[in-house]
């Protein structure tokens, strides 16, 4: 049976792994293809970094870092922030990452989906989305509009209608990050969740909220996630990979058990 | 020498540093010459099998392909290029492909159970035969697979795995001969996928008879 994927997510700022609420207050954690390693070797199934200064300070990715991180772990990870091009795209790959993640770019210039779809595969692009609550039903048919740049920004796109749009132009994956639960560790965000998964044909995976195990489990079972982003639960150190597995499987939830 | 074959479908880095990780140099290429010469050739690829199929044409490659299946060298099929061994796929409204093993190539059926296409993630893979790349793998190790199409190879002989999704049991792992291809990424697969990549790469190509 396929298994839920968790993935590990790496907010990289000047090549250290940072995390903060809601991009603020951000705080050093380690060296990122260290902690790579070792989330590897303690049984991610995927991993993500997001170089949260990239697209603010219009400058790429760091592929040295991209570099190292495919030399030592042989699982698939993505990479996003500040990706806007094929070029962008195309330094990541050859580095060795499997995805890219679009977020920004993609609400500026959809057709960098497409564009990378066709030159790459769709399994490669994956769309990344930061939909806010809002009360506006009339604009907003789905309760959340998309925001960019790092939450700071709001585009009046409607998030359902906008990833729709996506699957349609060839996206291979999409990344539902929360920006009403992002960092504060309280769960999931279930009801959007479900709502973009039952309402597209590809992977959906969780993101913003994690605080406790039982959080991923009700994402996959309510929210019908296909895969979900933990960061602060785990750079805490107060829960391991392992510990979140064996609990997921506790609940019947199929994971990855043996790495 | 490892031959890596570079047919412009997708990323060939992730192939390369598996071997990497395992102390083997690999050379990716598509110089036909070096294709024949080499000890093994991996036939990766991800992406569209259409396109594929005339970067194939256009690089002249399906000749040396074919010879060194034939000559007995070790060949190992990934993804998309386990695809492209079959005679043809319903992908693009129909596309024919190398032949070199008889079969075809379909789409998973969304919305069965809820499956989204493509597979994207970990799925177990359930061993059938007993074949040199097996070894010291588990049965039912999990592999990561990215896909929408699964090959159906017309000889159940040639299965040696299998792994269920959408509904389907498809052929995860097929082999002929010296000719052994994966659906599911080995060389994005952890430590069993490495396994299997040195396994590959201790082969000699021969499988003793068993039924």
């Amino acid at each position: 049976m396929l298994t839920k994927r968790i993935i590990p997510c790496l907010d990289i700022r000047d090549r250290k792994v940072t995390k903060g609420v809601r991009f603020r207050d951000n705080v050093v954690l380690g060296d990122p293809v260290e902690m790579a390693i070792r989330y590897y070797e303690d049984g991610c199934d995927e991993l993500v970094f997001y170089d949260i200064t990239a697209s603010a300070e219009h400058r790429s990715i760091d592929i040295d870092m991209v570099r190292e991180t495919a030399r030592s772990v042989s699982i698939p990870f993505a990479v996003g922030g500040g990706i806007s091009s094929i070029e962008d795209m195309s330094r990541v790959l050859l580095a060795g990452a499997e995805k890219i993640s679009v977020n920004t770019f993609a609400v500026e210039n959809p057709q960098l989906i497409a564009e990378g779809a066709r030159e790459f595969g769709s399994q490669c692009i994956v769309l990344g989305i930061d939909p806010v609550r809002t009360e506006d039903s009339l604009k907003f048919p789905s309760g959340y509009e998309i925001t960019v740049r790092g939450f700071r920004q709001r585009t009046g796109l409607d998030a359902l209608e906008w990833v729709k749009r996506a699957e349609g132009l060839g996206c291979g994956e999409i990344v539902v990050n929360s920006v009403d639960t992002d960092g504060a560790r309280e769960g999931y965000e279930i009801q959007l969740t479900r709502m973009i998964s039952k309402n597209v044909g590809i992977p959906v995976v969780a993101s913003g909220g994690a605080g406790k195990p039982v959080d991923l489990v009700k994402v996959f079972v309510e929210g019908y996630a296909d895969a979900a982003i933990i960061a602060g639960i785990l750079h805490a150190g107060k829960y391991g990979i392992p510990e979140i597995k064996s609990e997921l499987a506790r609940f019947g939830i199929p994971v990855r058990l043996n790495w | 020498m490892i031959a890596i074959i570079d047919y412009g479908a997708g990323n060939l880095t992730s192939v390369r540093l598996g071997f990497e990780r395992l102390g083997i140099i690999a050379l990716i290429t598509s110089d036909r010459f070096a294709i024949l010469d080499a000890e093994r050739v991996v036939f990766p690829g991800v992406g569209a099998i259409g396109s594929a199929m005339k970067r194939i044409m256009g690089l002249q490659l399906i000749e040396p392909l074919r010879d060194v299946v034939a000559r007995g060298t070790p060949f190992l099929g990934i993804c998309l290029g386990t695809q492209i061994i079959f005679e043809r796929s319903d992908e693009d409204g129909g596309i024919e492909g190398l032949g070199l093993l008889p079969g075809a190539v379909k789409l998973f059926r969304r919305g069965e159970g809820g499956a989204k296409i493509p597979q994207i993630g970990w799925n177990d893979v359930k061993l059938k035969r007993e074949h040199p790349v097996f070894k010291g793998i588990k049965d039912g190790s999990e592999f990561y697979f990215v896909h929408s199409y699964y090959p159906v190879p017309a000889d159940k002989q040639h299965v040696l795995a299998e792994t269920e999704y959408a509904g389907e049991k498809f052929a995860s792992v097929i082999g002929k001969d010296n000719l052994v291809a994966t659906q599911f990424h080995p060389e994005r697969s952890g430590k069993v996928g490495l396994k299997l990549l040195e396994n590959f790469c201790r082969w000699d190509g021969k499988v003793q008879a068993t039924c």
